[in-house]
């Protein structure tokens, strides 16, 4: 069984759906014995991450996130999701789990591209990925595929050892972030299309070992 | 690099999609889901809903086929028409929707944006103008005035003014549409489109005119749309949405190419 944590911050219903077309079933819970005793865990988001955070920590989830870290369970980060487990956020100047050494930062402004375009933000649309080191969750990922983003921060992690690949918009940022059992990407899988969805697949058959 | 993005929009009343909507293969022309199928896997990276339906009592329906096109499709779609209080934009997005679009509705009610932008958040939040060209005046000092009721009303507003106001509101998307442009295939009005898409910061839907791969060209690039709305030319199968990709992608606009 799956466990989509539900910790009342945006649409669950989504990734449950995608899922579900995958055939893998899952659970959105809050319940902590629940998520102990799950497989694994997909820790989604939308929102502001002081909330997130505040919320987390009220449901008692955020150390129940922690020791399945620390138990080698396999978790899946997003949007969201992402940030939080870096150890703080710019957004609401929040300190956060800090499964992941580093910080999420606010894209500078103005942000302009390459050939000097105006860029908007939130960083909002399809871009693609280049990924920087093989991961097992990034099977059979194309270098055309792109994927669906909505953010304003982006994850900073304190070493390079973490980035497992990077998004351009203005500046190069890392857009997934992996350390042991733990993978996290900023886009939206379940709304990426098929390779969004191949990757969520990837990720629920994953024993959860990586070595960089 | 952030691509353009080429939106499909489906008009819905009743639960059906409208206007006769050509098919070569093996699909009901009618059903909303499988229209949003078939331009899911023809390449469409967003879908627009437009619902119709006269009567709100008959809003139900169109809960029921967002929910079942949340099920079928994997990427994000917006439902707008008739939306006029939280509890329409909860229904909405709750039935999987990933944004609301609200037109009429923000301009009886500006506060329903802000309001929306809180409960939900921004980027779920798409402001839906109906513009019109009108002499420049005082109270129109851009030139073009909000329109509403399908573009029966005027308002007296400055389209240039509410898109700003709508972005400091909340909004996290506008899309555009040029009342004197739609239906008339002869292109979109890129000088609306330049303006309001260079003085907001969030992005700008083009909407109302595309009649050649042309058009969606100079919407994108001469006028910086973020994104092109898109109905008869691929409803009727002028083009599909891969040749409308092929050719930007030849003409060096970035678009998704792989789905």
């Amino acid at each position: 069984m799956i466990s989509i944590i539900d910790y009342e911050a945006g649409n669950l219903k989504s990734v449950e759906r995608a899922l579900k077309k995958l055939g893998f079933a899952c659970i959105i819970t809050q319940n902590k014995e629940e998520i102990n005793r799950s497989e694994r865990i997909i820790f989604p988001g939308v929102g502001a991450a002081g909330k997130a955070i505040a919320d987390l920590r009220r449901l008692g989830l955020d150390n129940v996130l922690i020791k399945a870290f620390e138990e080698g369970k396999p978790i899946l980060g997003i949007c969201l999701g992402a940030q939080i487990i870096l150890e703080k956020s710019e957004e609401n100047l929040t300190k956060c789990l800090g499964l992941i050494p580093g910080e999420v930062r606010l894209f500078p402004r103005p942000l302009f591209s390459s050939d000097k375009e105006r860029l908007k933000i939130p960083h909002m649309g399809w871009n693609g990925i280049e990924i920087i080191k093989r991961h097992p969750v990034l099977n059979g990922v194309g270098p055309d595929d792109e994927f669906y983003f909505v953010h304003s921060y982006y994850v900073k992690p304190a070493s390079d050892e973490y980035l497992i690949g990077v998004t351009e918009y203005g500046i190069e940022f890392c857009s997934i972030i992996g350390y042991r059992n733990l993978i996290a990407v900023q886009f939206h899988l379940e709304k990426s299309g098929s390779p969004g969805l191949r990757i969520l697949k990837n990720f629920c058959k994953w024993d959860g070992t990586y070595n960089a | 690099m952030l691509s353009k993005r080429i939106i499909p929009c489906l008009d819905v009343r009743d639960g059906k999609t409208t206007k006769g909507i050509k098919f070569k293969e093996n699909i009901d022309i009618g059903d909303p889901v499988e229209m949003a199928r078939f331009y899911y896997e023809e390449g469409a990276d967003e879908i627009v809903f437009y619902d119709i339906t006269a009567s709100s009592d008959r809003r139900d329906i169109m809960i029921d086929v967002v929910r079942r096109v949340a099920e079928t499709i994997f990427i994000p779609f917006s439902v707008g028409g008739g939306i006029r209080t939280i509890q329409d934009m909860r229904s909405v997005l709750l039935a999987g929707a990933e944004k609301v679009s609200v037109n009429s509705g923000a301009v009886e009610n500006p506060g329903i944006i802000s309001q929306g932008a809180l409960a939900f958040g921004s980027q779920c939040i798409v402001l839906g103008m109906d513009v019109k060209k009108v002499k420049k005046s005082k109270e129109i000092p851009s030139g073009y005035e909000i329109v509403i009721h399908g573009g029966r009303k005027n308002t007296g507003i400055d389209a240039l003014y509410w898109a700003k106001k709508a972005e400091e509101l909340g909004a996290g998307e506008i899309c555009l549409n040029s009342i004197d442009a739609d239906g008339t295939k002869e292109g979109y009005e890129l000088i609306l489109t330049s303006l309001i898409s260079d003085n907001v910061n969030i992005p700008v839907i083009a909407s109302g005119g595309a009649g050649s791969i042309e058009h969606i060209y100079e919407a994108l690039v001469n006028a910086r749309a973020d994104a092109a709305l898109i109905a008869s030319v691929v409803h009727y199968e002028t083009f599909s949405i891969r040749n409308i990709k092929e050719e930007l992608n030849s003409r060096g606009v970035k678009v998704r190419r792989v789905w």
